[in-house]
């Protein structure tokens, strides 16, 4: 699956980092990263624990606001104030923690805080479109091949895969254009695991540019085009995945021998002995 | 708990190919099994209590009778709808008794010794029961503390308001006509068969257009037959009902007020999205604020309803009575308010239950009371069922909660 990552990566990136960085106190959670993701690609973001990962993704999430570095967005700088800007952009993020009302069922999740209503008059009281919401989530969900009872099914009574491919449908409702997700298989068992792999590979099949944190290699190397190695809040270096091995990732992760494209090397000894 | 066994298992077919199962005969039984089986449960239980009481005392199942439990349920039942709310956001609402009778003494003294007509003197004391809302909910959510206490300390406070807006004498007779009204009028004839006949046919007109516009969106809906069983079965309790009331006073305008308000509010929760907004904060306040629902606006809003909802209902209340005293929103009104809608299936825990359920809980609680009354048992032997019958609730919802929790997750 890496047909698209040479094609992918040669246009203009569609969201890209330029030299941020973010502190927490004395902890220096990102230093000057840059980072790219295009249209279409998957881009696999791998680290240690504590090397940056979640930070970065917030960062492109709006959630935290990155101290110096440029935001860029289809080729120019945005200012990204918070989440809401992030999502006005069309980036859309998928928590950790799923981020899903068990008490409603599919469609009510889906559309959650952007309800459509009904035209005519009758202010905040007029009523909710529940057959165009329900048709739109079912087309959705039917592009994605997501596989679910019923649309009308509450989400607590759902899988954890089920649940976490809502989870990420639930994304793509606003338009999104960039997806970002943090450990979305953390939580699941082997078959859920693959469908949620199968749902990020339809993401990049809409021409969606996607983020995906993991610490599986082996799921990373399944379903990204390219492996972004953060170490100590620094970029260690970026891989294609079809010019590499576990072997080449793992030591860049761990600041050992061989870095991918030399940056990691060098810098892995002194920083062994400052830890 | 078939249906949660079955969950977790993959539909092999994509839900994008046929969402319209959510119609089908298999999905009937899941949302009966899932959350119809709340209202199942209340309408087996009214069957089981109206039958021993019965039995007790053949006075029970009277005319006379249920128009007073009608009477009595109308003013507990305004109340509850506000309680639904409250419980639907995951918080609670200690202070809805005594707001119910510290508005309805606002009432009582701008009409009756300040001269004021009984509009204005109703619409201030709505108003009072807002601003108690407001700032019940505004500290709430401004300070972050656990609603329980903050009402708790309302409950206590506002019955020295009571004490205060009363005065020397402790009690304010109501005489208005207007007021006395609520709770007097009743509709006997063809008034009232009139009443049945509109809601059976607003509903059938709900019915039908609920069903053209899934058929227009090209979504499964309804077949013919199912609209017509369901408009037969409401079709049947409303003409029922009016058939029973009218061999006494005939049908009490406070039960048409509360059945109004119950339908309006029913519809807030499930058709608006303010109601949906405060199912989301229920089921996961976190979710909900990251899906950009401004929380604690929603939170205030609902805190202020509540309130004023129990200042109706303690309109209701002071026109049955005719009076509003020292003890108007004391000693068991609270345990009511809130046991009816748990009863009937609307959970502590947020997120889960009906607006519905405040008038069948309110059925289930004051047919207890009203039959306890009847045979003449003492206040001991009353409180401690009504409490029972409370705990009982809270542990079944409890209980379906933790059946939830382990068969949801994988
Ligand atoms: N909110 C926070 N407050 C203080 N320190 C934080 C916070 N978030 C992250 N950090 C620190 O920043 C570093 C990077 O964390 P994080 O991005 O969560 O790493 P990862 O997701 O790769 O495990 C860690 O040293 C972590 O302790
Ligand atoms: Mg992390």
């Amino acid at each position: 699956m890496t047909a698209t990552s040479g094609s992918a990566s040669g246009g203009e990136p569609l969201l890209a980092l330029r030299g941020v960085s973010k502190r927490f106190g004395a902890v220096r959670a990102l230093d000057r990263v840059d980072f790219d993701v295009h249209a279409g690609e998957v881009v696999g973001l791998v680290g240690d624990n504590g090397a940056g990962k979640s930070t970065l993704v917030k960062v492109m999430s709006g959630i935290y606001l990155a101290e110096e570095g440029e935001y860029r967005f289809e080729g120019s700088e945005r200012h990204v104030g918070g989440p809401s800007d992030a999502t006005a952009l069309g980036v859309a993020t998928v928590y950790q923690d799923l981020a899903l009302c068990d008490n409603l069922d599919v469609v009510a999740n889906l559309f959650v805080g952007r309800e459509e209503v009904a035209g005519g008059a009758g202010g905040v009281l007029r009523a909710l479109d529940e057959a165009a919401m329900e048709k739109q989530a079912a087309e959705l969900l039917e592009t994605l091949t997501v596989r679910l009872p019923s649309v009308r099914q509450e989400v607590g009574l759902l899988s954890g895969g089920q649940r976490q491919s809502v989870a990420i449908a639930r994304s793509l409702i606003g338009e999104a254009k960039v997806v970002l997700l943090d450990e979305p298989t953390a939580a699941l068992g082997v078959a859920q695991t693959a469908q949620v792999l199968a749902l990020i590979k339809r993401l990049r099949e809409q021409g969606l540019g996607v983020v995906v944190i993991s610490h599986n290699l082996a799921n990373v190397f399944d379903v990204v085009d390219r492996i972004f190695v953060l170490r100590l809040g620094r970029k260690a270096g970026t891989f294609a995945v079809q010019d590499t091995s576990h072997e080449e990732i793992v030591s860049a992760i761990t600041g050992a021998e061989f870095g991918g494209d030399g940056r990691g090397n060098g810098r892995g000894a002194e920083e062994e002995a400052a830890r | 708990m078939s249906t949660a066994a079955a969950a977790p298992e993959p539909d092999t077919r994509a839900a994008g190919a046929e969402p319209a199962r959510g119609e089908g005969r298999f999905a009937v039984l899941q949302r009966v099994a899932q959350g119809e089986l709340g209202s199942l449960r209340v309408l087996f239980g009214l069957i089981l209590i109206w039958g021993i009481f019965t039995i007790a005392n053949d006075r029970f199942l009277t005319a006379t009778n249920l128009v007073n439990l009608a009477l009595q349920i109308a003013a507990t039942g305004m109340i509850s709808i506000g309680v639904v709310l409250v419980l639907l956001l995951g918080e609670i609402d200690l202070s809805v008794a005594i707001v119910s009778g510290l508005c309805a003494a606002v009432m009582a003294v701008l009409v009756e010794q300040h001269g004021w007509a009984a509009v204005p003197g109703i619409a201030a004391a709505i108003v009072a029961g807002a601003a108690i809302g407001l700032f019940q909910g505004s500290v709430v959510t401004r300070f972050g503390i656990p609603s329980f206490v903050i009402t708790l300390a309302g409950l206590i406070g506002w019955q020295g308001a009571l004490l205060l807006v009363l005065g020397q004498t402790g009690t304010v007779n109501i005489t208005n006509p207007t007021i006395v009204g609520l709770a007097g009028t009743f509709y006997k004839g063809a008034t009232a068969w009139i009443i049945a006949a509109v809601v059976v046919a607003l509903f059938a007109l709900a019915s039908l257009d609920a069903r053209r516009r899934r058929l227009a969106a090209g979504l499964a809906a309804a077949t013919p037959a199912v609209v017509a069983v369901r408009v037969a079965a409401v079709a049947l309790v409303s003409f029922g009902v009016v058939a029973v009331l009218d061999q006494d006073r005939g049908l009490p305008l406070a039960l048409v007020i509360l059945i109004g308000f119950v339908v309006v509010f029913d519809y807030v929760v499930r058709r608006t999205r303010f109601g949906r907004h405060v199912l989301a904060v229920g089921g996961n306040a976190e979710a909900a604020r990251r899906a950009g629902i401004r929380v604690d606006r929603v939170r205030i809003v609902v805190f202020v309803l509540a309130s004023s909802l129990a200042a109706c209902g303690g309109i209701l209340f002071a026109s049955r009575l005719l009076a509003v005293n020292q003890s108007s929103g004391g000693s068991d009104l609270l345990l009511l308010a809130i046991a009816g809608p748990v009863i009937a299936g609307t959970s502590l825990f947020g997120g889960r239950g009906t607006v519905w359920s405040a008038l069948l809980g309110g059925l289930v609680i004051g047919s207890i009371s009203n039959g306890m009354d009847l045979l003449a048992l003492p206040s001991s032997t009353k409180y401690m069922v009504t409490g029972g019958v409370l705990l009982a609730a809270v542990v079944v919802d409890a209980a379906a909660r933790q059946r939830r929790q382990r068969a949801g997750r994988v």
